[in-house]
């Protein structure tokens, strides 16, 4: 059984070390995609010894995980796991994420940090219970995080995922894809770890880019 | 009116590029002549300002003028749209390339 990670960065060189760090022991292969880092990223996580996918431009989240997944799936991951590359993960969730998908044969599992809310800011919560609420609205979903970086998919849902996303509106449409193929999925409860650096960073959508994600979504679910 | 002789102007400018780029076989046909018969509706518009207004009682619209505006605006949303998709679509393509850029960079490389 084989677990790939697949890290997407954009200028994340103050964390990008750590992460890897830790989530090293908890998997077989990291791909780390550069999205257009302008910092020192890409060479740090080189330094890793980690395959590392340059995007000579920044092309956004989705674009980065796309890229991900697809060099996962064909490096013949049986497990894909996305992470994010800020910090806010702990690698020991990975192996839980791989046990309840072995366990229940689940296509997606998503690790929620709301299940146990705990330590989360009220603003991220009320930003991330926003985001479930548009989620629910456009596609008819209803997931506790459709925000969260910490997914699994195995190879079955990899391959029918067809992200269009080239944003932070990524998220939801996984969520979407989700229900459109009929994927089993399960959310388990994971552990946020909110440092100071994590929640000065505006990838956690700022206000602004919320306003932009939701209108990318509406295009997204008109243009359909 | 002065306006007309203006719009007048205008219209023959735009039309002469038009028939410019047709002989240079630079536009099809069909867009050529696309674009001569909206010029000339243009110019019956503002000529015959009554035919409109005619248009527009039959649709129940009062004047003619405001005919003319719906119409543009409608045209105008349309075209916004379209180039939303267009956009879109040429994000994703860009997308593609430099997906597919990163991923020889790292192919040579091993």
């Amino acid at each position: 059984m084989k677990v790939i990670t697949v890290i997407p960065a954009f200028n994340e060189e103050k964390t990008i070390g750590k992460v890897l760090d830790d989530v090293k022991n908890y998997c077989d292969n990291i791909i780390v995609v550069d999205d257009g880092s302008v910092d020192r990223t890409f060479e740090i996580a080189k330094q890793y010894g980690v395959k590392v996918i340059r995007h000579i431009i920044n092309r956004g989240l989705g674009a980065a995980l796309g890229t991900g997944i697809k060099v996962a799936f064909l490096d013949n991951a049986d497990y894909i796991i996305t992470f994010d590359a800020d910090g806010q993960h702990r690698g020991e969730d990975i192996p839980r994420l791989v046990k309840t998908a072995e366990e229940g044969s689940f296509d997606v599992v998503i690790g929620s940090r709301l299940i146990d809310s705990k330590g989360m800011p009220l603003t991220r919560r009320l930003a991330n219970w926003t985001g479930n609420f548009v989620t629910y609205f456009l596609f008819g979903i209803w997931v506790t995080d459709s925000q969260s970086g910490l997914r699994l998919f195995n190879r079955k849902s990899a391959e029918v995922l067809n992200l269009k996303s080239n944003r932070m509106e990524v998220s939801s449409e996984i969520i979407k894809e989700i229900k459109v193929n009929n994927l089993k999925f399960k959310e388990i409860p994971i552990k946020a770890i909110y440092t100071d650096y994590s929640l000065s960073k505006p990838t956690g959508q700022g206000f602004i880019m919320g306003l932009k994600t939701l209108w990318q979504l509406i295009l997204q679910k008109i243009s359909k | 009116m002065l306006i007309q002789i203006f719009i007048i102007i205008f219209v023959l400018f735009a039309l002469s590029r038009a028939l410019l780029r047709f002989k240079k076989n630079e536009i099809a046909i069909k867009e050529f002549l696309f674009w001569l018969v909206f010029w000339v509706a243009v110019s019956v518009a503002v000529l015959l300002p009554q035919t409109t207004t005619l248009l527009a009682n039959l649709v129940g619209v009062g004047r003619g003028a405001d005919l003319v505006i719906y119409i543009s605006i409608v045209a105008v949303f349309y075209i916004i749209f379209r180039i939303f998709v267009k956009i879109e679509k040429i994000e994703q393509d860009i997308t593609k390339i430099v997906r597919e850029i990163g991923l020889k960079e790292e192919k040579e490389k091993h």
